[in-house]
């Protein structure tokens, strides 16, 4: 007769397996990291730039010099772009952070001599054409107008104001920013941001020799003498230490809670990172079985560590009926305190501990999960004895050491809180 | 081109196994062919809410989740107006304890009632967030009524309203589970590092036992053609007008599916397709459009839906819209503009099969549809669509008669 009521045997998670970015650089001394790995002939390549010369009167800059970075140029208008990548089936996309502009380009290998060209001429010659500038503003304040009644959307605003301030990792946009773009200044901008001192190549997939040939012919005599400044994110946290948007309406409040922290520099970011793992990190943490599974306030609550590149926090999210807004926020403040005087007990932590690796494990699945693991290193002047003291940290970390690291960086009194809706 | 082998259990449970051994994981997906389609009117939302109610412990094991966790696995699952999917992802060499959680709940569940009190809040907490508080996230509750007079696809996944969830009753949950989570009613599809005879073994083990179960019959009242126009005006606190057009099409196991679903490539994927070229940048009517189908098994919607800008009527951008449906009835898509939809779907598959979930979920819709192996055949019946049978297409399916327009505008 079949046992069900007794788990299967299982293994413990030991080797895992990273696939190391190999270093290559470009005539003009871009460095270039190639993950090599996968069946499918196709690549990912990132163009990756520093943002730069950020300033509090204009704010938006950054963001629109890079999203509009498919626009046009000065051979190309923004639908010829588009039609020639599209017709080779690739996808071109920018992505914005508060740290970097990405210009990300996913071609199968056969039609990279036809795709990456459109790639040189855009980081090379893009002009922001004044029509597209209009159309870029009326669509984004547009969007801006529905996101502003959403209310995980304020929460988010709010709570990075508090913490960071008036910098590019605090601001709010508003209408008004988007009303002060003009196509001198996006020009100006896209000179000082997409320049060969400031770019890093990474390629994914299955790469050959003759990619490498490729770019060095497309961006090795890259050059260029414009002056830029690297951008230094210096904050003080807002004195008030509650933040309350009222919205009558609502039907569910947005809670948005936490406090500045250390970033993946730190020594004790990953254990920070098993540590959190347990309050909120995953579906069975204590957030969700107390606040969901037991008592049914919300459909999903979280907390997370963000490792930016020159500061972190720490927040706890969540979207909840108005009428269990209030218990919620004690059941947080419980939770946390929990773990900063009670020991998790051994079945727990084992859980915990396995579920990271096999998630590590997981996230392992391709080319370019390799190289995003990588970028998580390099940008934070890490190398891959990062993720071996990761893996030992998950392995070794006792209930008393969590405790104590608990204890160091969360403080209840000391969180931001924001809520939008009602309490 | 995705490998897989099946064979199917003496109670009818389907298996698909799907060997990929560049991978350290393992995938375990099983689809139970039910969704919302198949509520009763009065009982909406039940597929979902159930859904959930899976998680909350089976006969032999009080909690799916923490021994998954425990040996490094994660799951989740989605529910559609077509299909109920549940998926594994753990390291390979912890197998077994996915074919040990999956069978058990296909066993039974524990039906506890703190688990159904607990999830028909969550569940109202996710209609509350996902539909009700975030501006137009009620269209597809006004919408879908609109457009089925008959079919069950007249109601969202998330149901009709609230008191539906909250009426739940144990014994309804019991009946749906005896109806629909039985092996007859399943496909299950292992992938990854994995040996297939291995899987066999497996399957025999744990799911050979399960009680065959009765099989359910599919009878949905079918979709009538729609021979007027039906439009709507709703008012509500958004801050932009926007309009929903909504067209019935055939569902996605016809002939003509390919074709249609290039329409809507042609329209509006991506900044060099028609509505985006034309409406947003040329003529500047609305900040957003987008033309979409959601891939039903039944008759479908094909959807175009767009944000105006402001002080623009929504008449004459309602008329831009059918301005461009024409020009694909009226003159042949050009050679260039149908390789480039042809390019970008064979290229967004090819990215896709990266995925191993992707590839095994995949294997399990393709083999509801009759036959995993059709989805190793779909490039050449994309890459076959012609122009006269686009145009064909769009001549059939944007007419007035058949359309379905709502406007959703601005207090």
């Amino acid at each position: 007769m079949l046992d069900r009521t007794t788990a299967p045997q299982f293994k413990n998670i030991e080797d895992i397996h990273f696939i190391k970015a190999s270093k290559h650089q470009l005539a003009n001394d871009i460095p270039v990291f190639i993950i090599n790995a996968g069946e499918q002939e196709l690549v990912r390549i990132e163009f990756i730039f520093k943002n730069v010369n950020w300033y509090i009167q204009k704010p938006l800059l950054s963001l629109a010099a890079n999203t509009m970075l498919n626009d046009g140029t000065s051979n190309l208008s923004g639908a010829e772009i588009a039609n020639k990548i599209d017709y080779y089936g690739a996808f071109f996309q920018t992505e914005y952070g508060l740290d970097r502009s990405t210009v990300v380009l996913y071609s199968l290998n056969k039609h990279l001599p036809n795709t990456l060209p459109i790639i040189k001429e855009v980081l090379t010659d893009s002009v922001y054409p004044e029509k597209e500038v209009d159309t870029f503003i009326n669509n984004q304040k547009q969007k801006l107008k529905v996101s502003l009644e959403k209310n995980d959307f304020l929460a988010r605003r709010q709570f990075s104001k508090a913490i960071f301030g008036d910098t590019i990792y605090g601001f709010s946009s508003n209408l008004e920013d988007y009303d002060a773009l003009n196509q001198a200044d996006l020009r100006q901008h896209f000179q000082q941001t997409y320049h060969p001192e400031n770019c890093t190549i990474v390629v994914s997939g299955k790469v050959n020799e003759d990619i490498l040939t490729l770019l060095n012919s497309l961006f090795g005599a890259w050059k260029s003498d414009v002056v830029f400044k690297p951008n230094t994110v210096e904050f003080k946290a807002a004195d008030d230490k509650y933040h309350y948007i009222e919205k009558v309406q609502a039907l569910q409040s947005a809670i948005r809670i936490g406090m500045p922290s250390i970033n993946r520099k730190h020594k004790d970011f990953p254990a920070l990172q098993v540590l959190n793992t347990v309050l909120g990190g995953y579906f069975g943490s204590r957030l969700m079985a107390n606040i969901r599974e037991d008592k049914g306030y919300t459909y999903g609550i979280g907390s997370a560590n963000v490792s930016l590149e020159q500061a972190g926090y720490f927040f706890i999210a969540s979207e909840v009926g108005t009428d269990v807004c209030a218990d919620t926020l004690v059941q947080i403040e419980k939770e946390v305190n929990i773990l900063k005087t009670q020991l998790i007990g051994d079945e727990e932590l084992a859980l915990v501990k396995n579920y990271l690796l096999g998630s590590l494990l997981g996230s392992l699945e391709n080319a370019f999960s390799h190289a995003d693991k990588f970028k998580n290193i390099y940008f934070f002047n890490q190398d891959y004895e990062y993720y071996t003291n990761y893996i030992n940290t998950i392995k070794t970390i006792n209930a008393p050491q969590l405790l104590e690291l608990a204890n160091k960086y969360w403080d209840f009194d000391q969180f931001y809180k924001v809520i939008v809706g009602k309490v | 081109m995705i490998h897989f082998e099946r064979f199917t259990l003496e109670n009818g449970l389907k298996v698909l196994v799907h060997e990929d051994h560049t991978t350290p994981m393992a995938v375990l997906n099983i689809l139970y062919d039910v969704g919302a389609r198949d509520e009763h009117p009065d009982k909406t939302g039940f597929a979902h809410l159930f859904e959930h109610l899976m998680f909350g412990g089976s006969i032999n094991i009080p909690s799916y989740d923490e021994p998954l966790q425990r040996v490094g696995g994660e799951n989740n699952a989605f529910t559609s107006n077509d299909i109920t999917n549940y998926y594994i992802t753990l390291p390979a060499v912890n197998l077994e304890t996915a074919f040990w959680l999956e069978s058990d709940r296909m066993l039974s569940l524990a039906f506890s009632e703190k688990s159904l009190e607990v999830q028909k809040n969550v569940v109202c907490e996710e209609f509350k967030q996902r539909y009700l508080n975030q501006p137009y996230g009620d269209v597809w509750l006004k919408l879908r009524p609109l457009v089925y007079k008959k079919h069950s696809y007249q109601w969202a996944t998330i149901g009709k309203e609230l008191s539906h969830i909250e009426n739940a009753e144990m014994a309804d949950v019991k009946a749906f589970f005896k109806k629909h989570y039985n092996p007859q009613n399943a496909i299950m599809v292992v992938g990854g590092a994995v040996d297939k005879e291995k899987v066999k073994e497996l399957a025999e083990k744990w799911f050979g036992p399960i009680p065959a179960g009765e099989k359910y019959h599919r009878n949905l009242p079918k979709e009538p053609k729609q021979l007027a126009e039906v439009k709507e005006t709703i008012y509500a606190d958004v801050p932009l007008n926007a309009i929903y057009k909504a067209f019935k099409m055939p569902g996605k196991m016809d002939k003509d599916y390919p074709a249609i679903d290039l329409i809507s490539d042609i329209l509006s994927q991506g900044k060099s397709s028609r509505l985006y070229r034309n409406l947003v940048k040329e003529q500047q009517l609305f900040s957003d459009i987008n033309a979409y189908n959601f891939g039903s098994l039944d008759t479908g919607m094909f959807i175009v839906e767009g944000r105006l800008n402001p002080g623009i009527s929504v008449e004459i951008a309602d008329e831009a819209i059918w301005a461009e449906l024409n020009q694909l009835k009226k003159d042949l898509v050009a050679d260039d503009e149908l390789t480039k939809v042809k390019n970008k779907f064979e290229s967004t598959l090819t990215f896709s099969e990266m995925s191993l979930l992707d590839r095994a979920m995949n294997i399990a819709f393709y083999e509801l549809m009759g036959d995993a192996s059709l989805f190793n055949t779909e490039v050449d019946k994309y890459l076959s669509v012609t122009a006269a049978h686009i145009q064909e297409q769009a001549q059939q399916l944007f007419t007035k008669e058949q359309a379905t327009t709502l406007y959703y505008l601005a207090k």
